[in-house]
């Protein structure tokens, strides 16, 4: 009997896009936010890897991806994250901006994940980025296991392992480098994850395949998310910074420490 | 670790997703889909189901490694007859045209006496000659460089535009960040694609997480990887060139997206081309997409013979002009890409179709060279490629070399793609003996439909290139020119800074914004990353070559600084820094070991590269 692993995730503007904040006709959005390329959050792309790592070992398990994005990125985004595990998309239309309200994204996520057809209760892992690259409130996630009754939560987890008898062996970050241990009987919890261990995984366009003739579907019913007015900003801005960029390779630490210690003293 | 290699088997693959194999999945996946549940619409490898139809992008994302463009947009507008260009982020119609031709503001650039003449009367005549700001704006644009009513795109937001419509269909599936590494070719047939290897080390050897290429086998392989892609350059090796033909003529183009000041006159559509400088041989665009955004840049040819001809510093040096400074003075760069261009045309087009294979697009020589167009040109071939495959489908022929030669090259050939070709065959074959003669020769060849052309033939970049004592002449004495060498040598760098500076040019005033440096240019402009992985794509085939190799045009022609000066003053290649414009393959000036019809430099396959798609 395996689990069913539905992991929250959606997209991020690609590292190192210059992102400016504006005032549009629906409150604070991403300047050019639909012209930037995109990725799955990083932070959501470990839960997906670590989702799929766990379905491989234990027999009969399923995973599902639940992405609240607008559709059209969400579509681009798929066709890279598809490849690299094998999972189905529940797909919700909406803003990833990270401008929108955490509870209401967290109860759009809820809400699709309850609809989901086949789910079993007892044999669900909810996974998600323990934080978001576009919202660093680590918020979303405990909402999401609230509104789905899940009162087993860890976040920051770096690793989950199944033990005999099927109890789950979580490693949870906590202050000082150091990790929590915590066991639990098993299903239904709640994993917000930090990095894990995994890496990447290869693109596999056999598992591309295969999941697509789920995914354009999936695609195509999202319906749109309900996300409310959310909050009011009262100004959006641009942090001031200079851009002082030199690339440099091979050098050692020291060095950096003391680089950076000379630039913040100025 | 898997020592396996998977094989998946498909209908049709296609390698690159540009132009060309845009107009190729358009067209094909409309077809397919009016034929869904019909024996034409039926795959062959997995009967019951629909036509398995794939492509492979070498890139991150679709549209994230391609340039801007000023279309005509015939064959486009003909697959989107109601194409409302509001639709595509960054698209506008052209409204105003300009040829303006520069004249050197500062003494640096290095004109022939012809062309210091030609100046001296513009200067002479300034006051009855329509001309500002060192620059004289040409009277009319001539009929073959016109664009009336095309398009101004940035092609990266077209690409994904077209992508998500591609998609939407649901009969073809397209896989970014998937390489291909070379075509699989059995009994003088190709028989499909091998994606490169992930997991390796930077010499290809396996690591941790190594996955063996996939081979991707397929009854027709349609090769779209455009001017520097692998499967082109093996199969132009494999099985030869047309008589006559080759893939000699290239130029580098590098651009920038700018978000233009609040003082900008320019209006959305405005399109305006340069010649004269920096240098005579560098030509560069300027066009106006909308909420005042440009996209501009300079090609530097082939032909150009400077041993230390690099984009970026001369294109620093293009923006500067007064003509064009006025216009970009306090402008913020959004965006900054290169990549390379075949300029070869038809001259350059290789065998269209073989067993088990098509090629369309650039790489195919259908770029028209007289009026600088590729675009629309290179989405036509893919129209007619899909055109050809699915009368053949519904006629239940086999995609044989015959079959294709008649559904495909018989369409090319009585199109307006090879009749445009033919005039615009010659009209750069003056360049090969200099700019003015260049020039008289595209003038003949355009006005005249291509009936007259001037004679030139060109070179191997190892046969042109000059040395650059030669080059700088008394310019630069011999002694402090071996001291410049030494000097970049040690710092690992080009020598075409110093000898720039050496000549005459000023130093760039950067402002952080518009004016940065290289290095900025890639992390603010290009955005460019690499994931780890992959094996490195650049080698180096003779360390021996190239450490007695003095000018080192991939060090200086290299549009990111991957290559760069090392120990032993041999070049590096830092794949985190490539974006995969592709200069450095046609720009070795060393034959290879064993073939002197390559050179010592091999370019292959690899991921990563530029991240921004609004180039």
């Amino acid at each position: 009997m395996g689990y069913h692993i539905v992991v929250c995730g959606s997209l991020v503007p690609d590292p190192l896009q210059t992102l400016e904040p504006v005032q549009g006709p629906q409150g604070p959005a991403l300047k050019n936010e639909m012209m930037l390329p995109a990725v799955l959050d990083p932070w959501a792309s470990h839960a997906l890897y670590e989702a799929a790592h766990l379905a491989r070992t234990v027999a009969g398990s399923r995973v599902w991806l639940v992405s609240l994005g607008p559709k059209a990125k969400l579509q681009q985004v798929m066709m890279t994250v598809a490849q690299k595990a094998p999972f189905e998309l529940v797909a919700i239309d909406g803003s990833a901006s990270g401008f929108t309200d955490a509870a209401a994204v967290a109860g759009a996520l809820a809400d699709a994940i309850e609809a989901i057809p086949d789910l079993d209760r007892t044999r669900l892992l909810v996974f998600g980025g323990w934080e978001s690259a576009s919202r660093g409130a680590s918020a979303v996630m405990q909402i999401v296991g609230e509104r789905l009754g899940l009162v087993d939560q860890f976040q920051g987890v770096d690793a989950l392992t199944v033990e005999d008898g099927g109890a789950l062996r979580v490693l949870e970050r906590i202050e000082g480098g150091r990790h929590q241990v915590s066991t639990l009987a098993g299903p239904p919890a709640l994993f917000g994850w930090a990095t894990g261990h995994l890496g990447e995984p290869p693109n596999n366009p056999q598992i591309g395949m295969a999941n697509m003739r789920a995914i354009m579907p999936a695609l195509q019913r999202a319906k749109p998310a309900a996300l409310g007015a959310g909050p009011t900003f009262a100004r959006v801005s641009l942090p001031k910074q200079t851009r002082q960029t030199r690339v440099v390779k091979d050098l050692a630490v020291d060095a950096i420490a003391k680089e950076i210690v000379d630039w913040i003293k100025g | 670790m898997s020592d396996d290699r998977q094989s998946l088997d498909v209908d049709i693959v296609c390698v690159g997703f540009g132009p060309a194999t845009g107009g190729f999945l358009t067209t094909l996946g409309r077809g397919l889909a009016a034929r869904a549940g019909t024996p034409a619409a039926e795959s062959r490898v997995a009967p019951g189901l629909p036509l398995q139809v794939t492509c492979f992008e070498r890139a991150d994302d679709i549209g994230t490694g391609v340039s801007g463009v000023v279309t005509r947009a015939r064959g486009i507008r003909a697959s989107f007859p109601d194409l409302d260009p509001a639709q595509i982020p960054m698209a506008a119609a052209v409204r105003h045209e300009t040829v303006a031709y520069l004249l050197d503001p500062g003494g640096a650039s290095r004109r022939s006496a012809a062309l210091r003449a030609v100046d001296a009367l513009l200067r002479a005549g300034r006051g009855v000659l329509p001309m500002r700001d060192h620059a004289v704006e040409l009277p009319y644009v001539p009929g073959f460089l016109r664009k009336d009513g095309g398009l101004i795109l940035s092609l990266g937001q077209f690409t994904q535009w077209v992508g998500s419509q591609v998609l939407a269909t649901g009969a073809v599936q397209v896989w970014p960040a998937s390489p291909v590494a070379q075509a699989l070719v059995e009994h003088g047939r190709v028989t499909g694609v091998r994606l490169v290897d992930q997991g390796a080390e930077r010499n290809g050897a396996p690591a941790a997480g190594y996955l063996p290429g996939m081979d991707v086998r397929a009854a027709l392989t349609v090769v779209g990887d455009g001017p520097v892609g692998v499967v082109g350059r093996q199969i132009d090796e494999q099985f030869g060139m047309p008589a006559g033909h080759a893939k000699r003529d290239w130029a580098i183009g590098m651009k920038m997206v700018v978000d233009l000041p609040e003082t900008c006159a320019l209006e959305p559509g405005s399109v305006l081309h340069t010649l004269g400088y920096p240098e005579p041989e560098i030509f560069g665009f300027l066009y106006v997409s909308g909420e005042r955004t440009a996209s501009l840049g300079i090609f530097v040819p082939s032909w150009f013979d400077s041993p230390v001809r690099t984009a970026y510093r001369y294109l620093q040096h293009w923006m500067r002009h007064p003509y064009l400074w006025r216009h970009l003075a306090g402008g913020r760069m959004r965006s900054w890409g290169a990549k390379s261009l075949q300029e070869s045309g038809r001259q350059g087009e290789p065998h269209l179709v073989g067993e088990g294979y098509a090629r369309i697009g650039e790489g195919s020589g259908s770029t028209n060279v007289l009026t600088g167009s590729g675009v629309d040109e290179a989405w036509t071939t893919g129209v007619q490629l899909a055109e050809g495959v699915l009368e053949l489908l519904d006629a239940g022929t086999p995609l044989t070399r015959e079959h294709l030669h008649r559904a495909y090259v018989a369409r090319r050939r009585a199109s307006w793609v090879e009749r445009e070709a033919r005039v615009a065959e010659r009209a750069r074959n003056g360049f090969h003996r200099g700019v003015v003669t260049g020039l008289v020769g595209m003038a003949l060849a355009g006005l005249a439909r291509g009936r007259l052309g001037l004679p030139g033939t060109a070179l191997r970049a190892q046969a042109r290139v000059r040395t650059l004592e030669d080059w700088v002449g008394n310019r630069i004495p011999a002694a402090e020119l071996e001291t410049l060498r030494r000097e970049a040598a040690t710092f690992g760098a080009g020598l075409h800074d110093a000898v720039m500076s050496r000549l005459g040019w000023p130093a760039i005033p950067y402002d952080g914004q518009l004016l940065v440096s290289h290095q900025d240019a890639l992390l603010m402009g290009g955005k460019v990353q690499a994931a780890p992985g992959f094996a490195d794509h650049v080698i180096f085939l003779d360390p021996a070559l190239c450490r007695d190799c003095r000018e080192k045009l991939c060090v200086e022609m290299c549009s990111g600084q991957a290559i760069t000066r090392g120990e032993d003053d041999l070049p590096v290649f830092d794949r985190e820094k490539c974006i995969h414009c592709g200069a450095c393959h046609w720009n070795c000036t060393r034959p290879a070991p064993e073939d002197p019809n390559r050179s010592n430099l091999q370019f292959r396959a690899g991921a990563g590269g530029l991240h921004s798609t609004e180039n």
